[in-house]
């Protein structure tokens, strides 16, 4: 097996004729916690489906734990059963059976899987303050995250993947839930690959992440390395604004404000901020980006 | 050992973890054989990615600055001793450097921004040393 939990390569898949993926490179290294973000409707959620072979690609390959859950040959039905009893899952929509309680759906899900933590059932119930005895539909948006989040967890899961785990929960509530994940994480070495649109959650507990647009990975890897790399710089005139005719390779994107030019860099920074000094009556600063400038630099030039 | 992260500084988390050990190295807060706090630890009550803090605690041990005993966790080395020396020294130089910018009128944010320049300006032109942290 490879160091990857999840490794797809030229994923394809159209609803209707129109292209959802198109050729999504993708891998999860194991034991990492990776941020997927993009925009609605970037294919985010069609790739966790398709992840999870609960849909069919029309063409590339997607492997977890190393099983191919694209080869359409007789067994891939078994596999993804198989593969999908590994991963703990949030979904975005949190459907769980209504007319079960809190208790109810716990004892019917622990049956499914061999390896169900009932000491990590108990901490996660106490934690989270949820009440046994009442009905799904009576819960709070937040508790039904945390609820999901218990039952992907105490399944004994080797891969949690998360469909926007924190969303509709309220700061405590989120604080909560990231602090756990990391905990698990710590402990039991457990993959994540969850997607997000808080990116100041993402930057806090994602180690690599992927930027995914309109079906295509265009932006992936470790993030300190990512944070490393890109730079902004400014770059103040004394008299007259005069740009190079070419800057040299590394600058994503230029602004000038008056006597200001603002520059994104996405490696290369010393040659970029020499060339800077160079031009006449210049003051180069030099700036760290966050992981929200680099999403919307991506997400917008694309 | 209390860590602090500054999330919208843009600076990668674990060059910020590395900082701060260096910095109470060098004021003597944390001294040769001190211990530090385990990686959970570190990861759980900062909320961040527990592989970032063993990134932070591998480059220390890779500097010289910490020991990382299996089982048992991460240890202030000896040699710390000697930067911090040299450190104390440094601050001085820097101490009234400051004084003399402050006395002509520059506020803190300019002051930051000169110093860090300069700074910046060095590293292209390779004047600094080997030890110099920031960029990996």
């Amino acid at each position: 097996m490879s160091d990857y939990i999840i490794e797809t390569n030229q994923l394809w898949k159209s609803f209707k004729g129109q292209p959802a993926l198109r050729g999504l490179d993708l891998r999860v290294p194991a034991g990492s916690i990776f941020g997927f973000l993009g925009r609605n409707g970037a294919g985010k959620t069609t790739t966790i489906k398709t992840l999870m072979g609960l849909l069919r690609a029309d063409g590339g390959t997607a492997r977890v734990f190393g099983t191919s859950v694209t080869d359409t040959d007789g067994t891939l039905e078994k596999r993804a059963i198989e593969v999908r009893r590994r991963i703990g899952f949030v979904t975005e929509d949190k459907e769980l059976y209504p007319y079960m309680t809190v208790e109810q759906i716990i004892r019917f899900t622990r049956p499914f899987f061999p390896k169900w933590r009932d000491d990590l059932e108990q901490r996660y119930l106490k934690m989270f303050e949820l009440p046994p005895k009442k009905k799904i539909p009576d819960l709070s948006k937040g508790m039904r995250s945390k609820l999901m989040l218990l039952l992907a967890i105490s399944r004994g899961a080797e891969l949690l993947i998360l469909d926007e785990p924190t969303d509709g929960l309220d700061p405590a509530a989120t604080e909560d839930v990231l602090r756990e994940l990391v905990a698990i994480a710590a402990s039991s070495g457990t993959t994540m690959f969850f997607s997000s649109h808080q990116l100041s959650e993402v930057e806090l507990i994602a180690d690599h992440i992927g930027i995914i647009e309109q079906g295509k990975m265009i932006v992936a890897g470790s993030l300190d390395d990512m944070k490393a790399q890109y730079q902004r710089l400014q770059v103040v005139f004394t008299n007259s604004v005069e740009m190079p005719s070419r800057w040299v390779g590394g600058v994503e994107h230029v602004r000038q404000e008056g006597r200001v030019v603002s520059i994104l860099a996405s490696h290369n920074v010393d040659a970029i901020v020499e060339q800077a000094r160079a031009l006449p009556g210049t003051a180069v600063e030099r700036f760290p980006v966050t992981l929200k400038e680099i999403f919307l630099e991506h997400v917008r030039s694309n | 050992m209390i860590f602090r992260l500054n999330q919208s500084s843009g600076i990668p988390l674990y060059l910020q973890l590395i900082e701060q050990v260096k910095h109470a190295v060098e004021t003597g807060a944390l001294r040769e054989g001190d211990q530090l706090p385990t990686i959970r630890k570190v990861a759980v009550d900062l909320v961040m990615n527990p592989n970032t803090v063993v990134r932070a605690y591998r480059e220390l041990e890779h500097e010289g600055v910490l020991e990382l005993k299996h089982g048992s966790g991460a240890f202030i080395k000896e040699s710390a001793g000697g930067r911090a020396r040299v450190m104390r020294k440094a601050q001085a130089v820097v101490q009234s450097a400051i004084e003399r910018l402050a006395s002509l009128g520059l506020a803190e944010a300019e002051l930051r921004r000169v110093f860090e320049n300069e700074l910046a300006q060095a590293r292209t032109e390779g004047r600094l040393g080997a030890v110099t942290e920031g960029k990996p």
